[in-house]
């Protein structure tokens, strides 16, 4: 390879890769962050999209990102702002300007930046005067003509040559990298096998990208980020709904299950169910439900049969949902619900991000209805709480929400692949025939939790449905009956608690500020707690993955710290929720509903004025 | 189906212990009491069949039943049932339904169980009146009637259940009368026997609300002259002195009388259930008084694949081709890398 002019050695950058929707964006981002992965990097990605398919073309609106954060050290979000970005037409250079470091390299398609798209975009002429962009490193290549070029006397449609521009683009990134061009290659292969003219197209355009970042080399500086210091292990990169999907089969393999999916398809949750719908090598009986509905009263039925049943959506399909899930609460049968939440409400911001369905998931049903709320925190994290969630719905015969969101669902990173064998077990409380009388709602004395008598044993037969029971399963209206009912369902919930980890605190246990996070929270909280850290700030962070029921160790965690504030993409809920349960104690809130995850930034502000600056004693 | 095991049940075995709360006179005791005679003529294990219901009079019926049962919630009974049978294709699935759970509220899922061909029975109760809730009018309510959401008369078509189900793609249609015993016993078990969706309209008199809804086909004065029950292969001849019959004339169906303008037996229909064409068996479903007398028996009945059929010709297909089996399996294909 060519030589460098000039090569920055960085710990971590941030790239978005960011064009209309049309454009392939989301493609070129995983494969820049499959290479880097494979590399040896830590990463965290973020999907941007819009939530039309084919949003009117060179629209602000219409714009389609894919930002990657790669890193020398441990990567936990995928970055506040953009180091490089890959911008296809002046819509992306609007949507993406605010969002830019000082510095930043800017590689564009000036094939695009016609007067007509300039001022669809909203400029009036110049996009990177008006954006105040002139001191970036811009670096303008006339992509579309580029490409045509390289694809001069191929047998192909002007269209297929068109849309291999995204290739260019990666080509010319991996030159800034110095990265290998392999893995793409391979991909392409793959993915075009049985039209291997287009195959051919594709890879030469990634090449032609890639020799023409070494062409214009002297006018730009290159980037090398070394290796992580990752764990020894075998790795892949995860998505959120991936790592969901599988933490649902390890459960179902652990307990010996068959796993049964009931779902509808509803933005960002799909990916589950087609993930799942994939996996009938392994057994899994999927069904496209007809409505949200059907999708969760299949899985009541499923559970019902003696299966691991399972229902994923997001906020406005947990609302039609809302009905079906009492019932599994009244017949106290395992289900995992999983809500993918999005910004609401209504249809709201359907492929944004928000944590906006935790009161939703805990209190969005009629009547006294205790259920088990888990929250995810990182992409590959979905793994472990999606088995949670199966473990405690099984064990414990309830139905559970498990809560991850768009952010999660869309977002990647490595992930060392655990083996099935350090998973732990999980015991079916099956029902067995005795002598005695099978009495549907007898209870564990330690868990109250019922057994689970499966259709098809003799002697068990009985019925089940969501009018209130007496012990024995037989109808009861008796006001003592309903009462004692009522509160059997809630202590059964509450004893969950003995299963639940105690929380771990980022930072020492005592100091001036407790950072606290639930869910996606995580990585901004995490990153910004550790970044105040190493400035002398006396701050800690915990992050909850268990909501209903908290953790034990809560208040004594709270105990420690002069200031408690809670972090979450929503106007409070979470805050609101630990004021009733822990009122003992006062607590900040940081909260912000835009669709967007946290920035580092921004909570490391507002924990500097809660702290008012004070550092060390 | 599953095998006989000579465990001579009689109806009583089929009985819980709970105590039936139906209104004295309500056309769902003799629906009660026909399933429990074909269950324990059927002779199959009792642990095999799980009953599901949603809401209303007729829903309360598996509570009844000495089976797996599951009262659920209204209009889901379908989509419950669905995922029992997709879950576990050796159960045995029965649906109690009304024409409010399962037409009204319910009406999305018992379409596409229907297209599916899910391999359940759904008992259809219809009494054309919401019952439970003291009387208002249903989707298959008469037009004009009067209930107590209809004080002026109801101003709605009514859906007739033959003619939805079979333009759903439904593959078996049968309609019986609650008090009718021996009719119900008969084509319960050709449901039980037919793999697939198979739908069975009960008529059934609700004495409180809508009492006498059928009386002008099913009162022992007009029966034999306004109902045609039909069997496979037989004739369509009806009427107190078996001296009608219904023919196909100008694309239409058409009630005759025998030897009256040359008509003689060979100029009947004959009834074939088995045909596939829908045409002849969606009209004979929507026959209605005055014109023509109302069809009883089973009216349709054809195979297909069932959905469980499917799938599992489907899981074995995949399986065939794919090494994945395990978890630890999965999680290694693909992408992955080693640090070292």
């Amino acid at each position: 390879m060519g030589k460098r002019s000039k090569v920055i050695e960085k710990d971590a950058v941030v790239i978005r890769f960011s064009g209309d929707s049309g454009d392939g964006m989301q493609l070129t981002g995983t494969l820049f962050s499959n290479t880097s992965a494979l590399f040896g990097h830590d990463i965290s990605t973020f999907p941007d999209y819009p939530a039309e398919i084919r949003a009117p073309q060179g629209t602000v609106g219409g714009v389609s990102g894919f930002q990657v954060h790669i890193g020398h050290k441990l990567i936990n979000t995928p970055g506040d702002f953009t180091d490089i970005l890959v911008a296809m037409n002046p819509a992306a250079i609007r949507a993406n300007a605010r969002w830019l470091r000082k510095g930043s390299t800017i590689i564009y398609d000036s094939d695009n930046f016609n007067e007509k798209l300039i001022q669809r975009a909203g400029y009036k002429a110049d996009p990177f005067a008006e954006d105040k962009l002139d001191s970036m490193n811009l670096i303008a290549a006339p992509i579309s003509t580029l490409v045509k070029e390289a694809l001069k006397g191929m047998e192909i449609d002007p269209k297929t040559v068109l849309r291999t521009k995204n290739m260019f683009a990666l080509g010319m990134v991996y030159w800034l990298f110095d990265s290998q061009l392999k893995y793409t290659e391979d991909f392409i292969e793959e993915k075009f096998g049985k039209k291997p003219l287009v195959a051919e197209a594709n890879s030469k355009v990634l090449r032609a990208g890639y020799y023409y970042g070494e062409t214009i080399e002297a006018l730009t500086p290159s980037y090398r980020v070394g290796p992580a210091p990752i764990a020894k292990g075998t790795y892949r990169n995860i998505n959120g709904n991936q790592a969901t999907s599988w933490g649902l089969l390890a459960a179902a393999e652990k307990a010996d299950l068959k796993l049964f999916i009931g779902s509808y398809p509803i933005t960002p949750a799909t990916g589950i169910l087609e993930e799942l719908a994939l996996r009938k090598d392994m057994g899994v009986k999927s069904l496209q439900a007809e409505d949200e509905i059907a999708g969760i009263c299949t899985a009541i039925g499923a559970s019902f049969a003696g299966r691991l049943a399972v229902t994923s959506t997001s906020g406005p399909g947990l609302a039609l949902k809302s009905e079906a899930l009492n019932l599994a609460v009244m017949t106290e049968l395992p289900l995992v619900v999983i809500d993918v939440q999005r910004g609401g409400p209504s249809t709201g911001l359907p492929t944004k991000t928000e944590q906006a369905d935790l009161w939703q998931a805990l209190y969005g049903r009629n009547g006294e209805s205790p259920v088990p709320v888990i929250a995810a925190g990182t992409p590959s994290d979905c793994f472990l709480f999606a088995f949670q969630a199966a473990k405690i719905a099984i064990e414990h015969m309830t139905p559970v929400i498990l809560l991850t969101d768009s952010y999660l669902a869309n977002g990647s990173e490595p992930w060392k692949i655990p083996s099935m064998k350090d998973m732990p077990s999980i015991t079916v409380p099956y029902a067995v025939k005795s002598d005695k009388e099978f009495l549907a709602y007898e209870r564990d004395p330690k868990t109250l939790v019922r057994k689970w008598a499966v259709p098809g044993t003799p002697g068990l037969e009985h019925r089940v449905g969501g009018l209130e029971k007496t012990i024995k399963g037989s109808v009861s209206y008796t006001p003592e009956n309903h009462e004692f009912m009522v509160k059997t369902r809630d202590d059964k919930v509450e004893r969950i608690v003995s299963d639940v980890p105690d929380l771990k605190v980022t930072g020492k246990k005592t100091g001036d500020l407790l950072v606290i996070g639930w869910g996606s929270s995580y990585g901004p909280v995490t990153t910004a707690v550790r970044e105040l850290q190493e400035e002398g700030y006396k701050v800690s962070a915990v992050n909850f993955n268990y909501i209903r029921p908290l953790p034990k160790n809560t208040a004594k965690v709270f105990a420690g710290f002069e200031k408690r504030v809670v972090c979450e993409l929503n106007t409070g809920q979470f805050a609101n929720f630990l004021r009733m349960k822990h009122q003992k104690y006062s607590y900040h809130q940081y909260n912000k509903v835009q669709g967007l995850p946290f920035t580092v930034k921004e909570i490391k502000d507002y924990c500097i004025k809660l702290l008012e600056g004070k550092k060390n004693g | 189906m599953a095998e006989t095991n000579n465990n001579h049940y009689i109806a009583k075995d089929f009985k819980s212990d709970q105590e039936v709360r139906w209104c004295p006179g309500c056309g769902d005791h003799g629906i009660l009491a026909s399933l429990q005679k074909t269950l324990a003529e059927l002779d199959i294990p009792k642990e095999q069949y799980v009953f599901v219901s949603g809401i209303g009079c007729s829903s309360r019926l598996p509570y009844y039943m000495n089976t797996y049962g599951f009262h659920s919630i209204h209009g889901r009974a379908a989509a419950i049932a669905t995922g029992i049978k997709v879950a576990n294709p050796d159960l045995i699935v029965w649906e109690m339904t009304g024409d409010g759970d399962a037409l009204a509220i319910g009406g999305n899922h018992y379409i596409h169980a229907i297209r599916r061909n899910i391999d359940i029975k759904i008992i259809l109760f219809n009494n054309e009146i919401y019952g439970l809730t003291k009387g208002q009018y249903s989707p298959t309510s008469k037009k004009g009637l009067t209930t107590k959401t209809s004080p002026y008369g109801t101003i709605e078509e009514p859906f007739k259940i033959g003619e939805l189900t079979i333009g759903a793609n439904g593959r078996f249609f049968a309609r019986t009368v609650d008090y009718n015993l021996q009719l119900s016993n008969e084509v319960y078990k050709v449901a039980a026997g037919f793999h697939g969706t198979a739908v069975v309209e009960v008529l059934q008199n609700c004495v409180i609300f809508n009492d006498g809804a059928f009386d002008a086909f099913t009162s022992k004065e007009t029966r034999d002259d306004n109902t045609i029950i039909l069997h496979h292969g037989e004739k369509m001849i009806f009427g107190k002195n078996r001296d009608k019959g219904i023919i196909l004339k100008d694309l239409k169906l058409k009630v005759v009388k025998l030897g009256e303008n040359g008509i003689t037996e060979k100029d009947i229909l004959t009834h074939d259930a088995h045909e596939s064409n829908p045409g002849i068996h969606y009209r004979l479903a929507g026959m209605s008084l005055p014109e023509y007398p109302v069809a009883l028996g089973v009216i349709r009945a054809i195979n297909a694949q069932t959905y469980s059929a499917a799938m599992i010709e489907q899981h074995e297909r995949v399986q065939a081709k794919s090494k994945i089996r395990t978890v630890d399996e999965l999680m290694r294909s693909g992408a992955t890398w080693e640090m070292k």
